[in-house]
Parts: structure tokens; sequence; C-alpha cells
């Protein structure tokens, strides 16, 4: 028996050998079709050495499964029945056994050394440039510069697609689903340092061109980071399912030049600075009311619909709901606090006293809450860390 | 019963006897029924049933998915069904449609008249009714069922509603049933083969499913104790995975991973195992390699409990965590690796023909291979950073899962089917079935390489419009498989109204207890324990 299946081995290399050749020659075939087949183009040399790790694994598996499945084409054809190929009798081959353990096993380390370094590279978060925190919120990304002149920048992003779009009312845009209203912006070759967190549910931040994905974990802070040597804009997408809205909160990372950046940071400052509101001003009830519908818009809209009527029992109606319609303090202590345990955030995080004032003002307001109630934005104040 | 017995139908010394162990008469009799057969039936169906019910939601999904924007569901929706189609398939198709296999064929493989515990038996099977209740009856309660994915992974599991609890009740009632079945068959492979059938001279589907239901009764409880977490977290104020209350929403994970890597084999493994029986057969040799299969099983099995964080490399593990468990994954593919090999090797230079159930095993070998190899490119975690939570990983895991078990049941099924029911199925049937299936597969879960690259996020129901034109074709195929399922169904019942009687043993190179019994196998089998020759262990042997 011995003798007989190693002739059957020796035959079987030539074959194998052919095959792989054959298999190189399709998959440079395949790399040039339109279609998009291939990882997004990498910025970062991180990403790039992954890319290139990928590129090397997938010919390697695909060498191996046409290597493989060359063999068991050729018994398919040859030792059928049809054929009158009469079936051997052998069923054990130690050697054979201990060689297709083992060889596995040696590439398997071999894999393992590229993969080791690239992942050690990934994991080497020290010497950043600047800090950046990220936080998930159901549905929308929070932005904020811990270090560097954009100390203290920090804004919201939301999904910026029109609804009518979504609802095939309207021809879809270039960007469709992977825009936002305000871009986080890096200086290029600068090593960022992500710091992600949520305050709901689990999310994750992910840009696939700086081969950057980490969960958002409520509760704890993960980090990653990236050096984008390209400029330009870099779009991502939630990985990691968060509800109703996973698939409406896109990433956009604009990378810009030294010099763009230091404007944007300065024009960033002189917004803030302009916008910030005076703490003792006092509104009217249409200002409050005109400024608290664009408020709902961006951030209750999604859940309790613009009608006010909600999506029971998981997003209640706001619209004759007993909590809107009942003390203002519950009402504002609701909004500022969330409600543990439901999609409900603790918008008291997100929005400042004026914002908070005014969207509580519109939904006592809106549909058929007509309450006429005032809310200034010191009443907010004072609620706070209550 | 066949007037035909021939000298190797060891069941029946006394056939005036026979009547009086019948089953019940009407709808009791199954209620009621303790024999495996009737048991194994009733799997399979149940399995086949949820099947198509899962299936169905899928096509939801992908018809959701056949064009960019919202057509037909609300995101909410789709995401329950999206939860729904996992649990269902895994636990509702899956599972029992490999019981069922466990139940019709073990007792036969190993000589014993039925399964150790008849009663229990009874028990396990009827606990499935309820659970799918359970679960698909939690779309219809206010807020409809879980929209978290089959991972239910908190906090967004403690948002749900009702349809959550109803789910981890579901999930409480099948660990349940899975335990004791697997009772039941450790015992049975244990205690009651007949004399001369040692364990290493035991078919490889015994094998297969003796380590599987080990894993079963180590994985299930820790599932248990997870939804159970949940329970309390939801209803009863602990925080055990609640930050603000001292707990950790990533220990969920690690608990849930600890039961569902292993779960990935309890799917595989008995799908190893009827497939270490189909490619013999119809190659007309030994199974090559029996003794380091049986190795390579045990080793899957164990190394299976130590890979679970591989699914959790984003979530911020420390360093020294992901090298280990990238190193403890690689690892696995070594004896999964060897039992290609072996089943290759098992055809190289037999007398192959290719009957139903040796294309679907051999649709198994191709599709399984595939997966295989690109859980090879997701094992190495700076690579799986890119394609974590895209559409690469949902085509990975179809690769495994419905090739891998979906496609090995066929091929079960359609190798037993003339024993089950004493009838040939149509071939020509059974071949369209085949190629019609592995065709639109392709089609529909191949494109899903390229967008998961591409950068396509899983469990969304709306996408960028670059990935239009792979989503479509993605949507034809699942169509395409979706509705090639019913001609299964055709052939089944077909079969079952009429069809050529089959011999005691339709395949010539199938060997094995089983094929010494007539076709259809009478209700009582092996009642005297039959004895075993080398001739009978050869198959799987
Ligand atoms: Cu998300
Ligand atoms: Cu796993």
């Amino acid at each position: 028996m011995t003798k007989d299946t190693s002739n059957q081995f020796a035959g079987l290399k030539t074959v194998l050998t052919v095959l792989l050749a054959g298999s190189l020659a399709i998959f440079a075939g395949v790399a040039q079709a339109e279609w998009k087949l291939n990882l997004q183009e990498p910025v970062t040399d991180l990403a790039r050495r992954i890319y290139d790790l990928h590129t090397f694994l997938t010919i390697f598996v695909t060498i191996i499964f046409v290597g493989v499945f060359g063999v068991l084409g050729y018994s398919l054809v040859m030792h059928t029945r049809k054929r009158g190929h009469k079936a051997a009798d052998f069923h054990d081959n130690l050697t054979v056994e201990i060689l297709w353990t083992l060889i596995p096993a040696v590439i398997l380390v071999a894999i393992a050394v590229p993969a080791t370094i690239a992942l050690v590279n990934q994991r080497d978060t020290s010497k950043a440039d600047m800090t950046i925190k990220v936080t998930g919120y159901q549905w929308k990304w929070g932005y904020e510069y811990m270090s560097g002149d954009a100390t203290g920048i920090k804004f919201i992003s939301v999904l910026s697609t029109p609804r009518a779009q979504i609802e095939n009312k309207e021809a879809k845009g270039e960007n469709y689903l992977l825009e936002v209203d305000r871009h986080l912006v890096v200086p290029v070759n600068k090593k960022v340092r992500i710091l992600t967190t949520a305050t709901d549910v689990i999310h994750n931040w992910s840009v696939p061109a700086f081969a950057v994905k980490t969960d958002a974990v409520p509760g704890f802070v993960r980090d990653a980071w990236f050096k984008a040597d390209k400029e330009g804009t870099y779009r991502g997408q939630c990985s990691e399912l968060c509800g109703k809205d996973h698939g409406f909160m896109p990433i956009v990372v604009d990378v810009v030049s030294e010099a763009k950046y230091a404007e944007w940071v300065a024009a960033q400052q002189k917004e803030m600075a302009a916008a910030a509101d005076d703490p003792n001003k006092v509104f009217t009830l249409d200002e409050l009311v005109k400024r608290g519908e664009k408020v709902y818009t961006t951030n209750c809209a999604g859940c309790h619909q613009p009608t006010g009527k909600g999506v029971p029992p998981a997003f209640p109606a706001l619209d004759g709901s007993a909590i809107v319609k009942g003390p203002k303090e519950r009402h504002l202590a609701i909004v500022i606090n969330g409600k543990p345990g439901t999609a409900m955030a603790a918008f008291g995080a997100q929005l400042n006293d004026a914002d908070i004032a005014s969207v509580v003002a519109y939904e006592r307001n809106a549909w058929s809450n007509k309450l006429n109630d005032v809310i200034q934005p010191a009443e907010v104040k004072a609620l706070r860390g209550k | 019963m066949q007037a035909s017995h021939d000298t190797h139908d060891h069941a029946h010394g006394d056939h005036g006897d026979h009547a009086h162990h019948g089953r019940a008469p009407g709808l009791m009799g199954w209620f009621t029924t303790t024999n495996h057969k009737d048991i194994g039936t009733m799997y399979l169906w149940f399995s086949f049933v949820m099947f198509l019910v899962g299936g169905a939601m899928s096509l939801v999904i992908r018809g959701e998915l056949f064009a960019p924007g919202l057509q037909y569901v609300s995101p909410e929706f789709y995401n329950q069904m999206l939860t729904l189609h996992a649990l269902i398939m895994v636990f509702g198709a899956i599972m029992p449609a490999f019981v069922g296999f466990a139940n019709w064929m073990i007792p036969m493989m190993v000589g014993a008249p039925d399964m150790a515990f008849a009663r229990m038996n009874n028990w396990s099977f009827w606990l499935l009714p309820p659970a799918a209740i359970l679960l698909t009856g939690s779309l219809f309660v206010p807020g409809g069922a879980a929209g978290t994915g089959w991972t239910l992974y908190p906090p967004l599991s403690v948002q749900m509603g009702l349809g959550m609890d109803m789910a981890i009740f579901a999930v409480h009632i099948l660990g349940m049933s899975s335990i004791m079945g697997s009772i039941n068959i450790i015992t049975t492979i244990l205690n009651m083969r007949a004399p001369g059938m040692t364990l290493m001279r035991m078919p490889m589907f015994c094998w297969t499913w003796l380590v599987t239901a080990f894993l079963l009764i180590a994985s299930m409880p820790i599932l248990a104790g997870a939804v159970t977490m949940l329970l309390t977290d939801r209803h009863f104020g602990t925080s055990f995975f609640n930050a603000a209350g001292g707990g950790d929403p990533v220990l969920f994970q690690h608990i849930f991973w600890f039961f569902g890597h292993p779960e990935v084999y309890i799917i595989a493994l008995p799908a190893f195992g009827v497939v270490s029986h189909v490619i013999p057969a119809f190659s007309r040799k030994h199974l090559f390699g029996y003794t380091s299969m049986v190795y390579a099983i045990a080793a899957i099995g164990l190394i299976s409990f130590f890979v679970w964080a591989h699914h959790m490399y984003v979530t911020g593990i420390p360093l020294t965590g992901q090298l280990y468990f990238m190193y403890a994954t690689l690892l696995i593919a070594v004896p999964t690796g060897v039992k290609v090999f072996n089943w290759i090797t098992t055809m190289w230079r037999g007398e192959l023909t290719f009957e139903t159930p040796m294309l679907f095993a051999l649709g198994f070998l191709f599709l399984f291979t595939v997966g295989g190899l690109t859980g090879l490119v997701l094992a190495i975690t700076a690579v799986d950073i890119q394609l974590q939570d895209t559409y690469y990983v949902v085509a990975h895991f179809h690769y495994v899962m419905v090739a891998g078990a979906l496609f090995s049941a066929y091929a079960g099924a359609y190798f037993w089917l003339p024993k089950w029911t004493g009838r040939m199925y149509d071939e020509a049937l059974g071949k369209v079935h085949f190629w019609t299936s592995i065709v639109f597969f392709n089609v529909a879960f191949f494109p899903q390489h390229f967008l998961g690259l591409a950068g396509m996020p899983r469990r969304i129901p709306d996408y960028a419009t670059q990935f239009t034109d792979f989503n479509a074709v993605s949507s034809i195929g699942a169509f395409g498989f979706g509705f090639s399922q019913l001609i299964f169904l055709w052939v089944v019942l077909k079969n079952i109204k009429g069809g050529e009687a089959a011999p005691v043993k339709p395949w010539d190179g199938a060997t094995g207890l089983e094929w010494t019994l007539p076709s259809p196998v009478p209700y009582h089998t092996f009642e005297d324990p039959p004895v075993i020759t080398e001739e009978h262990l050869a198959a799987a042997h």
C-alpha cells in the first residue's frame, strides 16, 4: 500500500503546481474588475500594512483552496465509476497524516509573525500629538478636542442626509448616508489619539481608510490612533448594532494641512464665543419655540417623530403626554438626566441650558400641547445635577 | 411490515408481539411517543418548518436590501427580523435537525433498541414548540421582538421591551431541551452499544455527536446564565452589565461567546459526522484516517472553549488578549484542515458516483472550506479590525453555517431517506435541488465578501449607494436559494406518497448497522443486540 499511495501523491504534485499558477492569474484578473472588490484605499502606514497583510492572506488562502480542490477535482474526474475506475483499498497512512498536521502548523506560525507585528503597532497609542474624545450617542457622535490648540472645541455630528432621500422621495445624493452636518477635522501627518466612550449603548467608531475600529462602551474609555498622511475626506459608519438608527450615524473626518487646521480651529473658537449664550438672557415664548423646534428636529424627532406621536411603546408620544403636560420640573429632569434602561438619553451632557430650555418649551407648546409655558435657561441651570 | 426480512434483520424475533408496541393512534400518539424514530421524525419536521420561517425572515431582510433607501420595513422591524432570523435558524432549525438525525440514527448505528431515556427524549422534543412560539410570538407583542441581533448585547438588550423577555425564556427552554437531549445521547452511546461495538469502532456520526453532546452540556448552562443575568438587570435592579452600577457591558460578551464559539462546533461537528458517512459510501472506500478524525474532533471540541474572544477583537480587550486569541484561533485551523484532507483522501482513487447525497456532501466540502479559509483571514486580529462587523463576516459565517450545516443535513437526509420511508426519492429532483441551491447560495453570499471589504457594516437596513450592485445580486441569489428549498419539500412529500421501493441497502458502497435493517426500518429495531462484523463497520471506519 505504501508504494502505491506515494505514487499517487507524486503524480498529483504536477496537477497542483499547474493549478496554483492558474489561481494567481485568475486573482490578478479579478482585482482589475470594475466593481469595488477590495479594502478601501488606506491613508495611514498602519492601514497600508494591514492592506498588504490582507492581500497576502487572500492570495495565500486562494492558493490553498485551489491546490486542495485541484487534487479533489482530479479525483472527481478520474476516479469515477463512469470511467471504470476501481476503488483502491487504503485507509491509513501515518506519514501523510503527520505531514498534513505539521506543515499547516508551520505555515500558521509564519503567518502569525507579520500579524503580530501589525497588531502591536496598532495598539501603540503612546506619543500622540493630539487627543480627541469621541462619544457615541443613540444615534450621533460627539467630538471633543482634549489637547493642543483646539482644546475645548466640542460639537455633535449628525447624519445630514435628508429624510426624503432615505424614503425614496428624492434622488439620492453622492454621499448618501455617509454625510454629516459637522465633520471631524484633524491635521495631516499628526498622530491623533481617539478616546471612545458612549452614554447609552455600545457603538463603534470606525474609519476604514485609517484602519480604526473601536467600540465605544458606555462607562468605559477605549483608545485607538491614526496618523493620516494624505489630505482628504474619509468616511466610516457606526459598526456595532446600537438600535433603530444604527445604520444612520456615519463618521466623516477631514484630514487637512497644518495651516488649514489652524484656520479651522480659530474659526471654531470664534464661532463658539459668538454662540455662547448669555446665561442671564430672558427669552420670549416665540424665540424659545423657534429655537426649540430646531433642537427637536436634530435631537428628538428621530424617535419621538416630527409629529410628536412617537413609535409606542419603545418611543412614547410627546403629543398629549402626561409628562410633557405635567409639571415642567419633571419634564426638564427627564430631558437632562434621561431615563435609564431606555433609549432616552441624558441630554444634559449634549445640550446647553438655552437649548434644553427651548426644546422643552417647544414640546410643551407644539402639536396639541398648548401650555403657553415659558422656560428660561436659568431654570435649567438650577435643575442640573439634581 | 415487509415480508422479505432476510438474515440481516436482527430486530424481530417475534413479529406477533410487534403490533402492541406501535404508536398510539392519532395526534395523541405523537404527543406520547417515546420511540426514537418517531421523535427523530418530529425533530426533523420541526426543524424544517423553522427553517422555512427563519428563511422567510431572511427574505424580508434581503428584500429590503435589494436597493438603497427604506422600502418595505422600518429600521426597528428590520432589526427584529435579523435577530429572529438568526435565533430561529441556530436554535430552531440547525440544532434540532441534527438532534433529529441523532435520534433516528444513533440507536441504529450502535445497535441499541432505542435511546437510553425514552421518556426524557419525548420531553426534550416537546419543549421545542413552546420555545418556538415564544420566539415568533414576540413579534406580536407591544414593541415587537428583540432587535439586538442574536448576540443580545446589553445595554441595548436592556432597552428592549417584552419581546426580549420572551426571547430570554425561549433560550432557557431551548437550553433545557438541548441538555436533556445531550444526556440522552451520551448515555446511549456510552452504555447501549451492542457487544463488539467498541468506541474506536464506532461510526463517525456517533463520535461527532458524543463530542457535541459534551460541548452542549458545558456551554448551554453558560448561555442560560448570561441571559438570566440580563433578565435580572432588566427587571430586578442588578447591574451585572451596567457600568453605572459597577458592572461591565463587555462582561456579557465574554460570557456569551464562551458559549457562542463552542456553539459553532455544536453545529459543525454533527455535520462533519454525516459527511464522514456519505463520502466513503459513494467513494466505495474506507474513511481515510479514522483515528486521526476522532482525535481531530476531540481537539476541535476542546480548543473551541479557548478562542471565544476572537469575536471581540474591537471591544478593547488588551493587546496580550488579542495576541493569545489570535494564536489559539489559528491553532484550531490545524485539526479542521486534517478533516478536510481526510475527506479528500477518502475520495482519492475511489470509485465515485454522484447521487444527490454525494453532491450535497461535496457542496458541503467546497463551501465549508471557503468559509474556513475566510475564517483564517478573520483570525488575524489586525485584518479582522477592518472586517469585523462588516458583510465579510456575514459571508464568512453563512459559508460555514449554511454550507457546513445545511448542506450536510441535506446530504444526510437524502442518504437515509430510503431507509426511513422505504422508498427511493426522485433522484432527478434531488439533483435539481442541489444545483439550484449551490448556485444561488454562491450568488447570494459570495458578493458579500466584497461588500464587507469595501466597508459595508452588517445589521443596517439601508446603505450607501456604492454598495447597490452587489446587494442587488446578493438579494437575487437569496430569493433563488430560498425558493430552491421548496424543491426539497416536494421531494420528501413525493417520497412519502409513493415511489420505487428501496432495497435494504440502496447505496452499494454504504456500510454500517443501519443498512442491515429492512427498508423502511421496523418500528422497533435491535431489541436483541446484533452481532457486529467487520463488514458493518467499514464505511465510517
Ligand atoms: Cu451603531
Ligand atoms: Cu468563534
